[in-house]
């Protein structure tokens, strides 16, 4: 076999020959788009880990809608939007109302919420929807499905244009933009809107558990190339889609699960960039070169 | 001159207890006035409670029409994010949030606008460097910039000078008096009383209760300050209620 035969069989034929892998692409293609710019935000407003925390919370929506209409995607996608949504505002009312921090109240409510779903799933499903649930099923993603993706990746994007210098300023100096403007709440809430729609969108594709895989570990990939705001949002974007191309390689040779084949590949990458990335990385930090004339 | 600020018994503090204790006058349209007191005498909780950030428990501050957006405001703590990926010209451009908004574009004048304040803080080759490669003094000057731009009637800074050079400190102190010469009413935290005599032409002592508010020359007295020494700074946990009337 030629290397041209190697690498067509090894990169292209899963794609060219089933149309399941093309439209798990596509979806990955849709959530790379959305989610790398706002991961790159959660990362630099310190919120990668409440991201996590949220995923999990839209479960319970996701299963009501399960029990009432089977596993549709659209329909949990719903679901898990409101489920989401109610997390995020109760979560953030009882920050702002008492003195427990924000990153406590959501533990809180994502562990309720994490329970609540599980519980709800479990009462009439069987073991294998739970584990779709959980750990996503992208290469089951129907046109609907694909549909409601591409929408989020759209929405995402017009978005946080809208939002982008509000956002900006209320994660880089708050004070200023209480000071000139009152606070930034129209642009967090909006922002966690965002997010939710991300998570639901990654939810049908990695699942519940791992929904923002696609989100943190592009953009926290990406810290070590690039230094600005744009370049790090295209970079994770790129790195995203990357790692979902490669991962659905693997998990198409290797005979492994989808969604952990992606979050693994994007977590590979990441490891690179930690050790050789120009900027900060461990290469960097330890074998710096010579030093500049000024 | 007519006030720009009007305070009329103004008490100002955190969980009941006061910080800033029936505060009557005025801050005049156009003067320069250093605030000082020993520390925990509130004086940045009287910047907080001008700005509208600290509801007075008693009485009121009366800004007469001025909008929040007239007014610039550099806290003591800024509570900046340095490591965020953002140059010093584009956080000089946030100035000119009273005419661009959130949304609105910034049009050419005021990028020119923006460069011709950096160059008055003495930051011209600095525009396109990430703020995080700044020092404390660079990034002082490029808050000063900002504050440039905003062009506000009232200008409010609390301990500005805390961890700077006395280089930056002097092209600092030398712009606070350009905008008094404009015209603008400005306030100042301040705990260097030579700064503020040479300086500044109004003060306001406090030690939680006014104890002098005048042309510096009669507010920084040794009696006056010896007795801002002896006010009490601890606040005692069990101080029953405060009994005096509102005063207006």
């Amino acid at each position: 076999m030629t290397v041209y035969g190697f690498i067509y069989t090894a990169l292209i034929e899963p794609f060219s020959e089933y149309a399941f892998m093309r439209r798990a692409l596509v979806g990955c293609l849709a959530l790379a788009v959305g989610c790398g710019p706002i991961g790159v935000l959660l990362m630099l407003r310190r919120m990668s880990l409440m991201a996590d925390a949220m995923s999990h919370a839209i479960l319970p929506g996701a299963a009501v809608a399960f029990l009432w209409a089977g596993l549709s995607l659209p329909a949990m996608g719903v679901g898990g939007f409101f489920a989401g949504l109610v997390v995020a505002l109760l979560a953030g009312g009882v920050a702002r109302l008492t003195p427990l921090r924000e990153d406590a109240s959501f533990a809180a409510f994502y562990l309720i919420s994490l329970a609540i779903g599980v519980l709800l799933v479990s009462a009439r499903g069987n073991n294998v929807d739970l584990l779709h649930v959980l750990f996503g099923t992208i290469l089951a993603v129907d046109d609907d499905s694909l549909v409601l993706m591409a929408m989020v990746a759209t929405v995402s994007l017009a978005g946080l244009a809208v939002l982008y210098r509000p956002l900006v300023v209320e994660c880089f100096d708050p004070g200023f933009l209480r000071s000139v403007d009152g606070g930034g709440g129209l642009a967090h809430h909006g922002f966690l809107v965002l997010v939710v729609l991300n998570l639901v969108a990654g939810f049908q594709a990695l699942g519940t558990l791992m929904a923002v895989g696609l989100m943190m570990l592009p953009a926290a990939a990406a810290r070590f190339w690039a230094s600005e705001l744009w370049a790090l949002s295209l970079l994770a974007a790129v790195l995203a889609f990357a790692s979902g191309y490669f991962g659905l390689v693997l998990s198409y040779h290797a005979n492994l699960p989808s969604g952990p084949s992606i979050v693994l590949t994007a977590g590979l990458i990441y490891g690179v960039s930690v050790l050789v990335g120009p900027r900060g990385s461990l290469r960097a930090r330890f074998l710096p070169g010579r030093h500049r004339a000024a | 001159m007519a006030d720009l600020i009007s305070l009329h018994g103004v008490t100002l503090g955190y969980d009941r207890h006061p910080a800033v204790h029936h505060l009557t006058g005025g801050f005049a349209c156009g003067s320069l006035t250093a605030v000082v007191g020993p520390n925990g005498a509130g004086k940045s909780t009287l910047l907080k409670g001008i700005m509208g950030m600290l509801r007075p428990f008693e009485g009121r501050v009366d800004l007469k029409g001025l909008r929040r957006a007239e007014i610039a405001y550099l806290p003591q703590q800024a509570e900046i994010d340095r490591s965020f990926p953002i140059n010093v010209l584009d956080t000089v451009l946030l100035g000119h949030w009273r005419t661009t908004g959130a949304f609105r574009t910034v049009k050419a004048p005021l990028a020119a606008q923006a460069r011709t304040a950096l160059a008055a803080v003495g930051l011209v080759e600095f525009e396109h460097r990430p703020i995080g490669s700044l020092s404390v003094g660079q990034f002082q000057r490029v808050l000063f910039a900002r504050m440039l731009v905003q062009d506000a009637r009232l200008i409010l800074l609390d301990e500005p000078f805390t961890a700077i050079d006395s280089r930056t400190t002097l092209d600092l102190l030398r712009l606070i008096e350009a905008w008094h010469g404009q015209g603008r009413t400005v306030i100042v935290v301040l705990h260097d009383f030579v700064q503020v005599r040479k300086h500044f032409p109004m003060s306001l002592l406090l030690a939680r209760e006014p104890v002098a508010w005048g042309t510096t020359i009669n507010v920084l007295t040794p009696e006056n300050l010896a007795q801002a020494k002896a006010m009490s700074e601890a606040w005692d946990e069990h101080a029953g209620r405060c009994e005096r009337g509102p005063t207006t």
